[in-house]
């Protein structure tokens, strides 16, 4: 005898453990099963573009680091580009390696920070998210030995960098590069043949090749679904080209394969750094760049390939020493388009899963 | 096998449980001491510290002895309690134009006392709201001088909002421990802010204090 159901509808936050900030998610259910999604947000809210408007060009990098707080020199790289486009400014070449160390140490540390979260959304409390946050605060002491800020960095400057990295940072660098793999090994020990972890990820949460390309989504997400897209490649930035490097690709697109490839991409992130290491050149750090940058009349869009998916920036000078307008593509905003289509059909604690796994940061969704 | 992943997850466990290589944790803020380490930080070996200090040495044994723990930070910490040097600061405004926040205040008087003195301004009120800061160290870059640094400390927290605000006075008493974030001259120096020792005004400059010579030649024979 079938039993007659009666849809509810749940608020799953804005406070919730398990929501990666003030996120809310409108959900009704069938039973267990999801039938509905409405995402709400807006609740961290700072206006970050309006802000934009009325700040020199070296003061709106202060405020990119508040974006994604978990990779701030993503955002401070993505930042400085679009100025440096738009006012015609050249870069050294040991800035550009410095920078693409950067960016990559940011892009380990931010992909520790997203499994250690979706692994503690799945049940695994604790134990790896520990693991995860004990290899990713080695990276943040590299990045204070740098510009003496561990999360809200502002290194960059449209021109370069704020000054050269110390002494010491070399050896340390080396250090953490050589056992960096070893880490990996361990997090891989842990997750990735466990047998709770493979039952609950894999084939939840499939996002389509086609689904992704036509939702927009970038980043890890789209080619777990096994899109051969990197900005990297298909759009050399900073000294990307001379680099050799692998993109990893899922083939299914489930919960699992977006692990994986997030832990692939840290492999080959320890190998662009290595070579980094080898090919950076002596000279200056920062070219002349003036504090006030007054770029010419125009408009310019420039992205880069951040940990979470293509992050861009428009901005349009009208000459003055501030920008007319600023316009953030951010990459976790623009990959929750496909959170319907991806949870539709799950059970609640599926539910958890599969938002974990999009790895959205709300400082950047909400901007 | 089933429950193979399992077990090679434990053994990962294991292995950062065992191995010297892999113990990251420190204790914060206070530490345990034992008993030699005390007697060793009294300059004394164990026997004659029992002796002199027996309470202290039962406490020790018992593990309630505690030191504070200072953790470890860069040079460069871009932290609290900013460096300020009223001799090199001629009042020219610059951090408080450069500051995104606009929370440095600066009053100056431009009859005062120093004014034949190489043009510099009699400052009445330099007022850093630190509540609102945010030590992204754009005024210090700012500084053409080097007269602003960052500080090195951090938890300073207070009761109220008003004790947040650093005013002349304090700045002017605040240890002169600048930071070396943006400051390449104190850096190649090898200043430490966690050390004890101090920086002048005369040492923190980017470039060398002209001689007595270069003066002459610079502005009394133009």
């Amino acid at each position: 005898m079938a039993i007659k159901t009666e849809p509810i509808t749940i608020n799953m936050g804005p406070q919730h453990p398990s929501t990666h900030g003030v996120f809310r998610l409108r959900v009704t259910f069938d039973g267990e099963v999801v039938v509905d999604v409405e995402p709400v947000f807006g609740y961290l809210h700072r206006g970050t573009e309006k802000l934009a408007e009325e700040r020199t060009y070296v003061q709106i990098v202060t405020l990119t680091d508040r974006l994604d707080y978990t990779a701030s020199m993503s955002n401070n790289l993505a930042y400085v580009r679009s100025v440096e486009k738009l006012g015609g400014i050249e870069v050294p070449e040991r800035a550009q390696y410095l920078r693409v160390i950067c960016a990559e140490l940011q892009r380990i540390a931010s992909h520790f920070v997203s499994i250690g979260f979706m692994l503690q959304e799945l049940g695994a409390f604790g134990t790896p998210l520990m693991y995860c946050f004990r290899e990713r605060e080695r990276i943040l002491d590299l990045f204070e030995m740098l510009c003496g800020a561990r999360i809200t960095l502002s290194y960059m400057r449209p021109g370069g960098l704020i000054q050269d990295a110390p002494e010491d940072f070399w050896p340390a660098l080396g250090i953490l590069m050589e056992s960096m793999p070893e880490y990996i090994d361990d997090l891989e020990g842990l997750v990735t043949s466990n047998e709770i972890v493979l039952a609950r990820t894999r084939d939840v949460g499939i996002i389509s090749p086609e689904l992704a390309v036509n939702g927009s989504v970038t980043g890890p997400m789209l080619r777990a679904s096994g899109v051969q897209w990197d900005l990297r490649k298909a759009n050399p930035y900073e000294v990307y080209d001379r680099l050799e490097f692998d993109v990893p690709i899922g083939y299914q697109g489930d919960t699992y394969d977006r692990y994986l490839v997030r832990v692939q991409e840290m492999r080959e992130s320890v190998r662009i750094i290595e070579q980094c290491i080898k090919q950076i050149p002596g000279g200056a750090i920062q070219s002349e760049a003036p504090f006030f940058v007054r770029p010419p009349v125009g408009d310019v869009y420039d992205a880069i390939e951040a940990p979470k998916g293509e992050l861009g920036f428009y901005l349009v000078s009208d000459g003055g020493i501030s920008p007319y307008r600023c316009k953030i593509r951010a990459p976790s905003f623009i990959n929750l388009t496909v959170l319907r289509d991806m949870l539709v059909g799950w059970k609640l604690a599926d539910l958890v899963v599969i938002f974990g796994s999009t790895d959205v940061v709300l400082g950047e969704v909400d901007r | 096998m089933y429950g193979l992943g399992m077990v090679r997850g434990m053994g990962v466990t294991f292995k950062n449980l065992v191995l010297p290589s892999r113990q990251f944790a420190v204790q914060y803020p206070n530490r345990k001491i034992s008993l030699f380490e005390l007697a060793k930080e009294n300059d004394t070996d164990v026997v004659s510290f029992a002796i002199n200090n027996p309470v202290q040495a039962i406490k020790a044994l018992a593990g309630f002895v505690e030191v504070p723990v200072r953790l470890p930070q860069h040079s460069r910490f871009r932290g609290e309690e900013f460096t300020w040097y009223e001799q090199r600061c001629t009042g020219c405004a610059s951090c408080a134009k450069f500051c995104p926040l606009g929370i440095i205040k600066i009053v100056t008087d431009t009859s005062g006392k120093y004014e034949q003195d190489g043009g510099k301004y009699d400052i009445e009120v330099f007022d850093i709201d630190i509540g609102r800061c945010m030590f992204c160290g754009l005024c210090v870059q700012a500084c053409p001088y080097d007269a602003l640094h960052m500080g090195s400390g951090f938890e300073e927290g207070v009761y109220r909002r008003d004790d947040l605000v650093i005013d002349v006075e304090r700045l002017k008493a605040a240890p002169k421990k600048p930071s070396t974030w943006y400051r390449p001259q104190i850096e190649s120096q090898n200043f430490d802010p966690q050390s004890d020792d101090m920086r002048e005004y005369l040492d923190v400059g980017r470039h060398e204090r002209p001689s007595q010579d270069q003066q002459v030649d610079r502005w009394a024979k133009r």
